[in-house]
């Protein structure tokens, strides 16, 4: 229990609480007592509550622009979330309550957001954006303070967490101090839209609850062996051959929403090409792209990883990733370059020739790299950085300085961790989040108990740790299950990747997370249960 | 043996055409050919033969005509205009029902007969059955007969189908006490489970956590045991509601009020019901199983049990009786000084005996039939030998198929559960191993074979509630629905995933939320509108 309960018989004494390090624990005391009360998720970084509580008024209650903020109501990012936050906070209650004044002196009337620095209204959000905010509850007009947009926006979910309703019905919020900044820049959700086709309403929704969450990057995992959805405007054959059907295709209209609306939540969108394996799809739609496998020195009539051997290759990667470049405006481009199957370069007598001549004897993991280096030099050519899986590292392809390697091998990765990381690398941790591997019961705990810097190296070594990212592979999820199989579980992840390293009490979590996914609910969100119980609002769903 | 060639010719035939390889439970007999005729939305009709049992007014069949006729063709309107006019040389416009039994205003019961027998040929397009609840079946095989073409014409296959269960109890368990599952989820997989042919619901209505049941003699067990008394209950009509539901579908409601564990919920709504536990000397505040030593609780079980008795229609109650923990009775004085009155000593599954021997007296007063957990027969509680004994552990005290061989030698019949808990997930195609499960495995005469009636997939509540019950239960349930139906021979994996793919897309196109079973897609996926 890292924060109060907002009982004002209780505790007549303000409740100081927080700051990692000198965490006073009420247990039970919260969860008791305010089943509907305040459920922060993820735990902001310093929380101070009051006892004193104030009464809001849908009617006599509006969120508005700071006088001396530099965002003013030309900023779409927060006129769209003040509009939203208002529906999240009153929801489809507030057209019951009447223009009832409540006494003064206990009610607050109105949120001002202020943004100090540069607003960055119009830009999209990156790596080095500032989450940063800090919330001042008073009566009769809250403060929302933060450098950028996009710490406005954090502070306005914080905002809706701290309003609930009493047993009247009636909202209520206590006075409280809330400054709050992320633990990690990157924190992700990984969707797979090749395995199964994901309707773009199913990837807005999910940018929803990922706000909810503060997460801040989809990755979008758009194509693989499966199926090439993602509709190219410069090679549209690959879609139109490799897509499952014309209507399991994203348009670049439907890319350009789920972008801008991403950017609105202040999410960033990730996309993944992955290549040179994980490509069977590419193939129907760009002739000689794939390396014929050969059986008894006659080609098979099946198809490997991406020729790295020829020209043609690289031309037509070049003119895709320019194209991609422009598509998706995020800085980095996750170029995959994971499991990659060696047999079919070594069936192929062309590949043997060109390993050959290469003195690359037959170790294919410098065919890999010699790949891999080509395509990250184009990546540089059009201006971007590359994201890769960790084998690419592992495989000792010379990396860019900058690159940023993301682990998901179960197996060992702390060490990994320390490795790639001893390279001087920037890092993501995925391998303890693949959400796609369900099990029964309580798994989010597992999620949530991880540490992501438990792993041996200095302090500079820990400092690459970038963040972390929620798998969800697609082999078993589609839109029928995606919601409930990714929400509430991939909240764990979310606070460990925001919330400070020292929250880890696993029953307070629960406390706060079996409400958090009530809100979830209560949002339209179809997230499933932790365990027995019950919702007040599971009708929306 | 002519039936088994028969049948692998045509599961060859069924994995390369098109047409029927959606077809699931996979029927007793059936033969397809490659000739078919066009169905035609417009003009197609389902009719009663003029000596037909059942007849227009049927409520069961009438309504069922009905749905099955917008599941069919509800996106018929999207056809290319144009083609819908095209004449075919061969067309089926009408199905024609034959019952040979009236009975459209009754309830199906464990006795219920659903044979039938589907023959589209060049002369007739035929359904005939022994009572509506067999049409039922058929008009669902029927509706996956039939199949859309590229250009939107809708076409049947020259078809015989002899099809009957191989099991009359093929139930499906939900539990609405660890969670609360509003009307609108049990009534949308009523509607699947017929897709599945599955007919028995057995509504594990009440339990620990919470007691939904809104009862009219006892509004107090609701009013307090409920999660929320007005938001989170099912009032009488509501259950009404769902029978008839169930009924028009050929399911029968099976509701579980399970005692003397499991019942805390109980205990806030009717003070002095369960066993006050006690620490040392004192209570402790805590309450165990229903307290077994008391006139009150049977007062009380009388009463409420008939009320159940004739709000659930259905012959047969589920009485649960399992998990009895012991350690609250144990602890108790008064229970102790029973024990020792009654010369039980240290055994309390005596007591247990005497609590359970005492309810069912109570419940066949009232002419009802009874279902029990497993337990009761482990702990030897004597029973009256028509009692239906449910196994549902898996490997304790024995291996299920050796506890269905106990309880069929002992001569009771056996209902099983064990290896069905649909709410253990693991990763992958689970269903695989649903599927395989045989519930004849046992040795045992064909007698005590013939003592296992079927079998329920079941959908425990701790996990599960309205946001993910329905990717969760289906395609999976299915796997158990085929098991129960169709024929011991049909378990080949391959022909079962092609056909159950084929069937989940079929589940998506009537608007049920069923997940994938592998990668892949459907031509119509689920929010993709």
């Amino acid at each position: 229990m890292q924060q109060c309960p907002p009982s004002p018989r209780r505790l007549r004494t303000l409740c100081r609480l927080m700051l990692p390090g000198l965490l006073v624990l009420l247990p039970a005391l919260a969860a008791a007592r305010a089943p509907e009360s305040l459920a922060l998720w993820p735990l902001p970084l310093s929380v101070e509550v009051s006892p004193r509580q104030l009464l809001l008024a849908p009617n006599n209650f509006f969120i508005s622009h700071g006088p001396n903020s530099t965002a003013g109501p030309s900023c779409a990012i927060l006129q769209e979330a003040f509009r939203r936050y208002y529906e999240f906070i009153f929801g489809f209650n507030k057209q019951h309550y009447g223009p009832t004044r409540t006494p003064t002196g206990t009610e607050l009337q109105q949120l001002l957001v202020t943004v100090v620095l540069d607003s960055e209204c119009d830009a999209f959000p990156g790596i080095s954006s500032d989450e940063s905010y800090s919330l001042l509850v008073k009566e009769p007009v809250a403060m929302l303070k933060a450098n950028r947009v996009w710490g406005a926006l954090r502070g306005l979910e914080t905002f809706s967490q701290l309003i609930y309703q009493d047993s009247y019905g009636t909202f209520t919020i206590s006075e409280s101090t809330i400054i709050d900044s992320p633990r990690f820049p990157h924190r992700g959700i990984l969707i797979d839209t090749s395995r199964h086709y994901l309707p773009v309403k199913v990837i807005l929704e999910t940018l929803d609850a990922m706000s909810f969450n503060k997460f801040n990057v989809l990755h979008w995992h758009v194509v693989d062996d499966p199926s090439f959805p993602y509709q190219s405007i410069v090679f549209p054959e690959l879609s139109n051959k490799g897509s499952y059907s014309l209507s399991h295709v994203y348009t670049p209209n439907d890319v350009r929403k789920v972008i801008e609306y991403a950017r609105l939540r202040g999410i960033r969108v990730l996309p993944e090409f992955d290549s040179p394996g994980h490509t069977l799809s590419w193939g129907k739609g760009q002739n000689d792209l794939l390396t014929p496998c050969y059986s008894a020195e006659q080609p098979s009539g099946d198809f490997g990883p991406i020729n790295p051997t020829v020209n043609t290759t690289y031309s037509f990667l070049y003119k895709f990733f320019q194209e991609i470049s422009k598509v998706f405006p995020d800085q980095f481009i996750h170029l995959g370059g994971d499991e990659v199957e060696f047999h079919c370069w070594a069936s192929n007598p062309k590949i043997q020739n060109f390993m050959k001549q290469k003195g690359f004897g037959t170790d294919y993991k410098k065919l890999q790299s010699f790949y891999i280096q080509k395509l990250m030099d184009i990546i540089a050519a059009v201006n971007k950085k590359s994201i890769v899986w960790q084998e690419v590292f592992d495989g000792s392809a010379k990396l860019q300085p900058g690159t940023v390697v993301e682990v998901w091998k179960a197996e060992k990765y702390p060490e990994e961790l320390t490795k790639v990381t001893e390279g001087g690398y920037p890092v993501i941790l995925a391998a303890p989040w693949y959400l796609d591997l369900i099990s029964y019961g309580q798994d989010w705990k597992r999620y949530y108990q991880v540490e992501p810097l438990n792993f041996y190296g200095s302090q500079e070594q820990k400092k690459l740790v970038i963040g972390g990212e929620a798998c969800l592979w697609g082999e078993y999820v589609d839109a029928t299950n995606l919601t409930p199989r990714l929400w509430p579980r991939a909240s764990a992840v979310g606070e460990r990747l925001w919330s400070h390293g020292d929250v880890r009490g696993l029953e307070d979590a629960y406390n706060r997370l079996m409400r958090h996914r009530c809100r979830m609910v209560r949002r339209g969100i179809a997230a499933q249960p932790l365990f027995t119980g019950y919702c007040n609002y599971e009708e929306s769903i | 043996m002519a039936g088994s060639t028969l049948w692998f010719s045509l599961l060859l035939a069924a994995a390369t055409a098109g047409p029927a390889t959606a077809l699931w439970p996979w029927p007793q007999y059936i033969q397809t050919s490659d000739q078919r005729y066009a169905v035609l939305p417009k003009n197609f009709d389902f009719r009663y033969h003029a000596g037909s049992a059942a007849k227009p007014g049927c409520s069961v069949l009438d309504q069922a005509f009905q749905r099955y006729r917008h599941l069919l063709f509800h996106s018929a309107s999207d056809s290319p205009t144009g083609r819908t006019e095209k004449q075919y040389a061969a067309e089926k416009n009408t199905l024609t029902i034959f019952v040979a039994t009236p009975g459209c205003h009754q309830l199906p019961s464990l006795e219920s007969v659903e044979n039938y027998t589907l023959t589209i040929n060049d002369e007739q397009c035929f359904l005939l059955s022994e009572t509506v609840w067999g049409a039922l079946r058929g008009l669902e095989t029927f509706s996956q007969l039939i199949w859309r073409s590229a250009d939107g014409t809708f076409f049947i296959n020259k078809t015989d189908i002899v099809d009957f269960p191989r099991f009359p109890h093929r139930g499906l368990l939900l539990d609405t006490s660890r969670h609360y599952l509003p009307l609108s989820s049990i009534l949308d997989t009523l509607d699947v489970m017929a897709y599945n042919k599955f007919n028995v619901f057995h509504w594990h209505l009440v339990d620990d956590p919470s007691f939904p049941y809104d009862s009219v003699t006892f509004p107090e067990l609701a009013r307090k045991g409920s999660y929320n008394p007005v938001t989170h209950i099912y009032t009488v009509q509501d259950v009404k509601e769902v029978v008839e539901y169930a009924r028009l579908r050929g399911i029968r409601v099976v509701p579980e009020f399970d005692t003397p564990g499991h019942t805390l919920s109980w205990g806030l709504g009717v003070p002095g019901l369960l066993t006050p536990c006690y620490s040392g000397s004192k209570p402790s505040g805590t309450f165990g199983p229903v307290n077994p030593i008391l006139n009150s609780t049977y007062e009380f079980m009388t009463t409420f049990f008939l009320e159940i008795s004739s709000v659930f229609p259905d012959f047969y109650l589920h009485l649960g009786g399992d998990e009895v923990d012991f350690s609250c009775w144990k602890s108790n004085p008064d229970v102790q000084a029973f024990m020792k009155k009654k010369g039980f000593g240290e055994d309390f599954k005596q007591l247990e005996s005497l609590y359970i021997q005492m309810l069912l007296n109570i419940v066949s007063a009232y002419g009802k039939g009874y279902v029990v957990w497993q337990e009761v027969f482990d702990n030897k509680v004597k029973v009256q030998p028509d009692t239906i004994i449910h196994v549902w552990r898996e490997e304790a005290p024995v291996n299920y198929l050796k506890e269905l061989e106990l309880i069929t030698q002992a001569g009771f019949r056996a209902l099983l559960s064990a290896p069905w808990y649909l709410n253990r997930i693991t990763y992958g195609p689970d269903w695989k191993e649903f599927y395989m499960v045989e519930p004849l495995a046992f040795d045992g005469s064909p007698e005590q074979k013939a003592l296992v009636i079927g079998g329920e997939a079941c959908m425990w509540g701790e996990y599960v509630d309205s946001t993910n019950l329905v990717p969760r239960l289906w395609p999976r349930a299915g796997a158990v629905a085929e098991r129960l139906w169709s024929n011991s021979r049909v378990t080949d994996l391959e022909f079962a995933l092609t056909r159950l793919t084929n069937f989940r897309c079929e589940l998506l196109r009537r608007g049920v939320q069923a997940q994938p079973l592998n990668v892949g897609y459907c031509e119509q996926e689920f929010e993709q509108a």
